[in-house]
C-alpha cells in the first residue's frame, strides 16, 4: 500500500525583501490524492508551490494548515515510508555509489551482509552494479541520479517522492531515465509523486497530472494512455499524447480547460 | 579570422601530430626558485656588514657549529615540546568547538562572538598576565601556542559547517538520520577541507607564538638562540633558528596537505587538480 492524500494543505511563510515583510502563500488549501501504485505529476509555473507541496509530503517543510497522510497516517517530519529523490541527486561526495545507497539503509537500521546485498540489489536494478565503487564525481549526471533513485528505492518506501529528478539532465539522458523510471515502476509498483516543469515528461510518465497555480490546485487531469508504456517513442506519436499535452499546456497558460 | 586562415593552410599540408608538452613538475620550479633566491642573497649579503645582515654560506657554517656542539638539538627539543602540545590541544579543542558553534544556532549566538574576538586578541599584550597565572615555565608556553592556534582552527571549522550545503543535510533528514549522525556523517566530512585549511593556517601562528613565548617567559629553546646570538652581534647564528622555524612550518604544511589528501581524497579530485 502507499496512498498519499493532501487534505487542505496550506503553507504560508514570510520573506523580508528590502526591509519589508512579505507574506507568501506557497500552498493554499491543496487537496488531491495519489492512489496506491499510481504515478502523479505535479506541474505548474515556477513559484506555483509544486516543490513546496512535495517537501511538505516528505516532511522537510511543515505545513501551516491541513495535513498530508500516507495510508491514513498523518505525516510529521521525515519517515522511512517515503523516499526522496532530489533534483541534483545530492549524493554524498565522499562516499561511493554503493556507500551512498547503504547510507539510507543504515539509517533504517540495516547492517551486515543484508545491508550490502540490498544495496547491491538496488544498484543492479538501476544498472550500476559495475560502477558501485565510483564516487559521485566519477559518475555522469544520469548515473548520479540513478544512484539517487536506488538510494530512495532501497529503503523500500511506500511512496517515492521526486523533485524535478531529470530537470538538470541533457535531453537524451532524460529520455532514457524516463523510460527506466517507468520500467522500475512496472517492476516495483511503487506509488510515485513527482514534480516536473516538463510537459512531455508529465504526460509520458504520469497517470494523472496535478496542475498547480499560485499555490492552488487548478486542475487534476487524467492521462488517457495505457500502461505499460514500454516504448516512449511510440507514446509520443500517439494522438492521445499530443491531445493531453495540448490540454495541459492550455491549462497552464491561460487557466482555461479545453474540452 | 586568424583561425580561419590557419585552418585553410593546414588543409593543404597535413598538420603534424601535436606534441603534448608536459609542464615542468612543480618541485622543479620550487627548487629553481630557491636556488635563485639563495644565489641572490649570497651575492648581495656578502656586501653588507656582517652585523647588519648575513648570507647563506655564513649561516650554513653557523648551523654546522650549532649542530656539532649539540646546542641546536637541545634548543629544538626544548621548543618543540610546548609547540606540539599547544598545537595539538588547539586541534583537539578547536575542531569540536567549531563544529559545535557552527552546528547549533544557540551556540553560535552565545559563543561565536568570543571566538571572533579571540582571533584578534593581541596575545603579546596578554603574556604578562599569563605569566602571573601560569608562571614562567612550560605551562605558559603551551598556553601561548594553544591560544594563538586555537582560533583560526575554530573559526575555519565553524565557517565550514555554515557552508555545508543545506540539501546534503536534508538528505540526512529525509532518511531520518538523528542530528548527531548528520553531524558526524554529513557535516564533519563536508567540513573537512575547511578544518584542514584552519589547521594549516594555525601552523604559522603557532610557530610565531612559540618564539614569542620563549622571548617573553623563560628565555629558552630556539628563541634563546636567537636572542643570545643577536646580543653578541652574531647575525649568522641568529638566522639559523629563524630558518629552521620556517623550514619546519613548510614541512608541517606539507604534512598536513598529505594528511588532507589521505583523509579527504575526494576534495582534490572534485577540484580536479593535484596540489603540491
Amino acid at each position: 500500500m502507499g496512498e498519499v492524500t493532501f487534505l487542505d494543505v496550506s503553507k504560508r511563510f514570510s520573506l523580508r525583501v528590502d526591509g519589508e515583510i512579505h507574506h507568501v502563500q506557497a500552498l493554499d488549501r491543496v487537496n488531491f490524492t495519489v492512489k496506491d501504485g499510481e504515478i502523479v505529476a505535479l506541474i505548474g509555473p515556477s513559484g506555483c508551490g509544486k516543490t513546496t507541496a512535495l517537501r511538505v509530503a516528505m516532511g522537510l517543510d511543515a505545513s501551516t494548515g491541513g495535513r498530508v497522510t500516507v495510508d491514513g497516517r498523518e505525516v510529521h517530519g521525515c519517515g522511512h515510508d517515503r523516499g526522496m529523490v532530489f533534483q541534483h541527486a545530492e549524493l554524498l561526495p565522499w562516499l561511493s555509489a554503493m556507500q551512498n545507497v547503504m547510507f539510507g539503509l543504515e539509517m533504517k537500521g540495516m547492517h551486515g551482509t543484508e545491508l550490502r546485498e540490498t544495496a547491491e540489489k538496488y544498484l543492479e536494478l538501476v544498472g550500476l552494479k559495475e560502477s558501485q565503487n565510483r564516487r559521485p564525481h566519477q559518475l555522469s549526471g544520469g548515473m548520479k541520479q540513478r544512484v539517487g533513485i536506488a538510494r530512495a528505492l532501497a529503503i523500500d518506501p511506500k511512496v517515492l517522492l521526486m523533485d524535478e529528478p531529470f530537470g538538470a539532465l541533457d535531453a537524451q539522458t532524460r529520455e532514457s531515465l524516463q523510460a527506466e523510471l517507468l520500467d522500475l515502476h512496472a517492476r516495483t509498483g511503487k506509488t510515485i509523486l513527482f514534480v516536473t516543469h516538463d510537459l512531455d515528461e508529465a504526460v509520458l510518465i504520469a497517470d494523472r497530472i496535478v496542475i498547480m497555480k499560485s499555490g492552488r490546485v487548478q486542475e487534476v487531469m487524467n492521462v488517457p494512455l495505457k500502461r505499460p508504456r514500454p516504448d516512449l517513442g511510440v507514446v509520443r506519436g500517439m494522438p492521445e499524447f499530443a491531445e493531453t499535452r495540448y490540454k495541459v499546456w492550455r491549462a497552464i497558460h491561460d487557466g482555461a480547460t479545453v474540452h | 579570422m586568424a583561425d580561419i586562415v590557419d585552418s585553410s593552410k593546414a588543409g593543404t599540408t597535413p598538420p603534424a601530430e601535436p606534441v603534448e608538452r608536459r609542464p615542468l613538475p612543480r618541485w622543479v620550479i620550487t627548487l629553481a626558485s630557491i636556488a635563485v633566491m639563495l644565489t641572490l642573497w649570497e651575492i648581495f649579503g656578502r656586501r653588507v656588514n656582517p652585523v647588519f645582515g648575513s648570507y647563506p654560506s655564513a649561516i650554513a657554517v653557523a648551523f654546522w657549529d650549532l649542530a656539532v656542539s649539540g646546542q641546536l638539538w637541545s634548543a629544538l627539543y626544548e621548543s618543540l615540546r610546548p609547540f606540539v602540545l599547544g598545537y595539538g590541544l588547539a586541534i583537539l579543542i578547536g575542531v569540536p568547538l567549531g563544529l559545535f558553534i557552527g552546528g547549533f544556532r544557540t551556540a553560535e549566538a552565545a559563543l561565536g562572538i568570543y571566538v571572533t574576538a579571540g582571533y584578534a586578541m593581541p596575545l603579546v599584550a596578554l603574556v604578562p598576565l599569563l605569566i602571573l597565572w601560569l608562571g614562567l615555565g612550560f605551562a605558559v608556553k603551551v598556553a601561548v601556542v594553544f591560544l594563538m592556534a586555537l582560533f583560526p582552527i575554530c573559526i575555519n571549522t565553524w565557517l565550514g559547517v555554515v557552508a555545508v550545503p543545506k540539501t546534503l543535510i536534508e538528505v540526512g533528514k529525509s532518511f531520518v538520520a538523528p542530528d548527531l549522525v548528520i553531524l558526524r556523517r554529513i557535516v564533519l566530512p563536508a567540513t573537512l577541507p575547511y578544518i584542514m585549511a584552519g589547521i594549516r593556517l594555525a601552523v604559522g601562528r603557532a610557530v610565531v607564538a612559540m618564539v614569542i613565548a620563549e622571548f617573553f617567559t623563560t628565555i629558552s629553546g630556539l628563541g634563546a638562540v636567537i636572542i643570545n646570538s643577536a646580543n653578541n652581534f652574531d647575525t649568522a647564528t641568529m638566522f639559523v633558528p629563524i630558518i629552521i622555524l620556517m623550514v619546519m612550518a613548510i614541512g608541517l604544511n606539507w604534512l598536513i596537505g598529505f594528511v588532507e589528501r589521505t583523509v579527504a581524497p575526494w576534495q582534490a579530485e572534485i577540484a580536479g587538480r593535484e596540489r603540491e
